[in-house]
């Protein structure tokens, strides 16, 4: 503190010191960084308005096109649909299936039996741990016409269903909830051991229903975890290809095709990575906006 | 007291119901692993059986494929350990001046989608001729794991107490060695639990070896378990299963034993960051 007001001649040559030391503890990660994830995002930037194609004479010879990458995709009713898919993913899936089970569970499991916690919460964990592919294929297997499910619901004088045809998205949106609540599970569980239970208690005492003490306690001790639960669900979300692709391939007739799905077709199916390139740049695109709204909503809030 | 008490007594049956719900898909892979003739109900075996196993691990490709998935996922993890441990130094402990920037940055990077640099990223395999390549995937794979891996890691960093290190710096040690030295066996849990959250992630992996690899012999697991799914899914259930097990089985068996870590990283992180 002293050095900083008596001797800023040193200060300096120790700030230069400290920013070479800095810069190599850096250098590896942002070597990797630079090359292998910022060089790309530019790169998509860049193809976007290209007619980059993996065979053809496109291939040698990439030619910058503007906006016709663009204008082919807003043409495109399949993209209108993928666009569409995406949204009704995100949002039951990821915003409101991960979160609001993760919060229930967080919320229910709250001062219960520290072995049933573990044992309740072991079970959600285990779809988290589950690599996506498996999780594809149980859940196939599950609701196939032949499947646990089916059985099930015989048991119960019910026709069965085929669940991956009569309702693929259904079906995506329960797979991908399955996985992926055991986040929001820990981080709600996490901040909700940060609220001091002496304001529960003092609002209790002072009459306040459970559903008060939710709404006008928790919620808002806890909302800087929601917003970023929020964030990191609405991306992750928005970039899941494989439990799609595994479980579905996108169909039937493009019934849960994607964004991620229609990019890996035009891309590496059709070989147009120009026409890829562009719905790459439309994912990145949606996932900042997004970002940004959220922190908009939060900012606002305050 | 009584409303308390049915209150509290429902959310004993909620939370039993949803752990029953969640349990049965995933109870169905392993039963059927053991079942001679296994379909795809949830059922009893009726002929308990090994073969299943054997016909996977005995496999020479799937040997291969296992070796693979380990080499990509392994080499990964300590990278991207070793990479953030170092990173996350200066961005912890030095007062530099854009920090903030970065760190937001990065921050930012953690959570764009790595489905969507793909194509981006094919494209540039291909200009450095390194499509097909282990090494290639593996450097793209610890580099698109680095940001959360720095974030992380600069978290629980800023968890150890500062005042340890600077009188071993008094005593002349270097800012590497006291990394070494008084900030790593402090910061365990939190590289525990970067390495295993880069780990899972790793080998649960399909889409970038499916995208960057094509050579049989190079395929990770996750790619070789998809193409025995699209060609035999369909009739060889307790093979599906059993492969299925056994690529899951990693995971489980490092999620099981570092749990502590896991939980007492999570609480160092969610600490450090509010």
């Amino acid at each position: 503190m002293q050095n900083h007001q008596n001797r800023p001649q040193k200060r300096k040559t120790k700030n230069r010191q400290m920013f070479k030391q800095a810069a190599w503890f850096l250098t590896p990660s942002l070597l990797l960084l630079l090359i292998f994830f910022i060089g790309p995002i530019i790169m998509t930037l860049f193809f976007s308005f290209t007619n980059l194609s993996l065979t053809g004479v496109a291939a040698q010879n990439i030619q910058f096109v503007g906006f016709q990458n663009f204008v082919q995709l807003f043409k495109d009713p399949k993209f209108f649909s993928s666009f569409k898919n995406t949204l009704i993913f995100l949002l039951f899936s990821g915003i409101i299936g991960q979160q609001v089970l993760g919060f229930l569970l967080a919320v229910l499991m709250k001062n219960k039996h520290k072995a049933f916690r573990k044992i309740v919460g072991g079970t959600v964990m285990a779809g988290w741990v589950t690599p996506e592919l498996i999780v594809a294929i149980i859940f196939v297997s599950f609701l196939h016409d032949g499947g646990t499910l089916n059985r099930f619901m015989a048991g119960l004088q019910l026709q069965p269903i085929s669940w991956l045809f009569t309702f693929p998205m259904v079906s995506v949106v329960v797979a991908n909830i399955w996985q992926g609540s055991a986040l929001s599970m820990l981080m709600f569980q996490s901040a909700l051991d940060g609220i001091p239970n002496d304001i529960e208690d003092a609002a209790k005492i002072d009459g306040a229903t459970a559903w008060q003490r939710m709404w006008k306690i928790t919620i808002p001790m806890i909302k800087s975890t929601i917003f970023t639960n929020l964030v990191i669900i609405t991306l992750s979300t928005l970039g899941v290809f494989t439990l799609l692709y595994t479980m579905t391939g996108g169909g039937p007739s493009g019934a849960t095709s994607t964004l991620p799905v229609l990019m890996y077709e035009q891309a590496f199916v059709n070989y147009q990575l120009g026409y890829g390139t562009a719905i790459s740049l439309i994912i990145l695109g949606i996932g900042i906006i997004l970002s940004l709204g959220y922190i908009r909503l939060l900012k606002t809030e305050d | 007291m009584k409303n308390k008490k049915t209150s509290s007594a429902l959310a004993y049956i909620v939370l039993t119901l949803i752990a029953i719900i969640f349990v049965i898909p995933l109870l169905w892979v392993f039963v059927a692993s053991f079942d001679a003739n296994a379909t795809q109900v949830l059922k009893m075996p009726e002929h308990f059986t090994l073969t299943n196993y054997q016909e996977v691990i005995t496999d020479r490709g799937n040997q291969q494929a296992f070796l693979n998935g380990l080499f990509l996922s392994g080499g990964q993890t300590i990278l991207v350990v070793l990479f953030s441990l170092l990173a996350a130094y200066p961005l912890s402990r030095f007062p530099l001046k854009n920090k903030q920037k970065l760190l937001m940055t990065i921050l930012f990077m953690t959570s764009l989608p790595i489905t969507a640099v793909m194509v981006p990223v094919y494209q540039l395999f291909t200009f450095f001729n390194l499509t097909d390549s282990l090494v290639g995937t593996l450097l793209f794979l610890t580099a698109s794991s680095l940001p959360f891996g720095i974030w992380m890691m600069k978290n629980f960093m800023d968890g150890v107490p500062i005042e340890l290190e600077e009188s071993a710096w008094i005593d002349g040690a270097s800012k590497l060695s006291t990394l070494y030295k008084v900030i790593v066996p402090l910061m365990k849990s939190g590289m525990y639990t970067v390495a295993i959250f880069t780990f899972i992630g790793s080998w649960g992996n399909f889409f970038v070896p499916y995208i960057l690899l094509s050579s049989p012999k190079k395929l990770p697991a996750s790619v070789t378990l998809f193409q025995f799914f699209g060609q035999y899914g369909y009739a060889a259930y307790g093979q599906l299963a059993a492969y299925s097990v056994l690529y899951m089985l990693p995971t489980f068996i490092l999620y099981y034993f570092s749990q502590n870590h896991m939980s007492k990283g999570f609480n160092m992180g969610g600490a450090a960051k509010g």
